[in-house]
């Protein structure tokens, strides 16, 4: 679904990612992991090229879509992304935040994206919300109702960057249990996060990121039970 | 044009109950009639009051749409990443210099400019166009300079959700990063357009009869100074009253999302 070739990004002279090759099949969810600076966040970016990547080339659904040819909106359209903070549209009820870009772009009349978002709402869990503004809510309802506001543009892949991050503690399980239900459901996920127990609950396969390359790869059992290389173990070490 | 003397309205005109008054306050009344009920001069203050506030509105029209247009230029150029198309630049370097002309040139001297160098206009219709130009004109850079800190007040992370979503560049812009901006200026542009109403005043350079000239001219007329001209600074102070007020209830309709 998401083919990565000699993926490179560089801020400046500052190269962040060093050439990545990687090949994400459809219904996989694949959980990047790393310390901070690793590039990892920077990776999921240019998979829907909030960044714009320096050298290679990314194909979504045979796609190239670092080529200015292709209609990189059209493209993002089927990309949901979830953000660290969240970025609701604080003008907008919970409603209008989900039904904003499938009415806007044409996909759906205001009753079928009324219906959606509302199905939607029920699905996170937050059905009594629909009317809120985001600044009446939690950090973690807000997150759920990013997650809906993705997932009305009936994505083939989610792009989870940090999810979880800007959450206090308590509200980290009520994100993780639903994108566990979205996992469960098939969903394609490439997922950015320093929950552990989510890899490795979650996860195909897990992508440890080191110094802007994927340092070593696997299955959560083999990754987190049998690290080969001595950077995945320190880092183990210190967040496990 | 006779000059109406104190001691013939006394005689001819003064309702009596007003002669029975102190002679200090018949002659205040009297400076009353003679500015404001003799030979209908009221009409002169409402017909400049007209003037202002077509200049004022179609400025502030003018301005308005100006300094949108700059500011999502000169915000877009310097949000782009890397080295924007030279399109863009060079459309950058006129907005930048739109703004350090307008803005490094008293308002008072483009006025003199734009009345008798560029446009010269002939009939008064002519002149209240020139005059809402070069205020918008004006307005525009100031604006401008609004909007663009407004654009720069929204996280970057309200561009990057709209554009995860897959609307475009414009469709952010419009639905998501310029409805919230707009409630962030809202107090600078509302100072902007207080301004803007008060700055009117100078288009009597360029023989314009708004509500500032009809009190000089009446000052011309009956040879006193005290009652045109304190009128005329309250007619401005409720003006810009009332704007405030008005102000006040768009920018509580605006916060309606934030409260918690």
């Amino acid at each position: 679904m998401i083919n990565v070739k000699g993926l490179k990004k560089s801020f400046g002279d500052h190269e962040v990612l060093c050439g990545i090759d990687e090949h994400i099949k459809k219904g996989e969810k694949v959980v990047i992991i790393g310390a901070s600076g690793s590039g990892k966040s920077t990776f999921l970016r240019c998979l829907n090229l909030l960044e714009q990547p320096t050298g290679g080339q990314i194909f979504f659904e045979g796609t190239d879509i670092t080529n200015p040819k292709n209609d990189i909106n059209k493209l993002r359209q089927k990309m949901g992304m979830v953000f660290q903070q969240f970025n609701l549209f604080p003008h907008m009820t919970v409603k209008e935040n989900i039904k904003l870009a499938p009415v806007k772009l044409k996909l759906m009349t205001e009753a079928e994206a009324e219906e959606k978002a509302l199905a939607l709402l029920s699905r996170v869990g937050l059905p009594e919300k629909a009317d809120a503004y985001p600044g009446q809510l939690s950090g973690g309802q807000q997150q759920r109702i990013a997650i809906a506001r993705a997932l009305a543009m009936n994505p083939d892949v989610m792009l989870f960057d940090e999810p979880t991050s800007a959450l206090d503690p308590e509200m980290v399980g009520e994100v993780l249990e639903i994108m566990r239900e979205l996992a469960d459901e098939g969903m394609t996920m490439v997922v950015v996060t320093h929950e552990m127990g989510f890899a490795r609950e979650v996860a195909t396969r897990v992508l440890f990121m080191d110094e802007g390359v994927i340092a070593e790869q696997g299955t959560p059992d083999e990754l987190f039970g049998n690290p080969k290389s001595p950077r995945l173990r320190a880092f183990l070490g210190k967040v496990l | 044009m006779n000059v109406l003397t104190f001691a013939k309205w006394a005689a001819e005109m003064a309702p009596g109950w007003i002669l029975a008054l102190p002679e200090s306050l018949q002659r205040l009344c009297f400076q009353f009639f003679q500015v404001f009920v003799f030979e209908n001069r009221w009409k002169f203050f409402t017909d400049g009051l007209i003037t202002t506030f077509v200049v004022t509105i179609g400025a502030l029209i003018l301005g308005v749409i100006i300094g949108m247009v700059v500011a999502i230029i000169r915000s877009t150029h310097d949000s782009s990443r890397g080295k924007p198309n030279i399109f863009l630049r060079i459309i950058n370097s006129i907005c930048k210099i739109y703004v350090t002309v307008l803005r490094g040139t008293p308002l008072m001297v483009q006025l003199l400019i734009m009345g008798f160098v560029i446009m010269v206009p002939k009939s008064t219709f002519d002149t209240n166009v020139c005059a809402i130009i070069t205020l918008g004109i004006n307005s525009g850079a100031y604006v401008a300079e609004i909007a663009r800190s407004g654009i720069m007040s929204i996280s970057a992370g309200q561009m990057e959700a709209g554009r995860s979503l897959g609307l475009n560049y414009r469709q952010t812009m419009s639905y998501i990063i310029i409805p919230q901006a707009f409630k962030n200026i809202l107090p600078a542009l509302g100072n902007e357009l207080i301004a803007l109403l008060k700055e009117t005043s100078l288009v009597t350079v360029i023989a314009l009869q708004d509500v500032t000239k009809a009190a000089q001219v009446i000052v011309s007329k009956t040879y006193t100074a005290t009652i045109p001209y304190i009128s005329l600074a309250l007619i401005y102070l409720v003006l810009v009253m009332i704007l405030t007020k008005l102000l006040g209830i768009l920018e509580r309709r605006l916060r309606e999302s934030d409260k918690r």
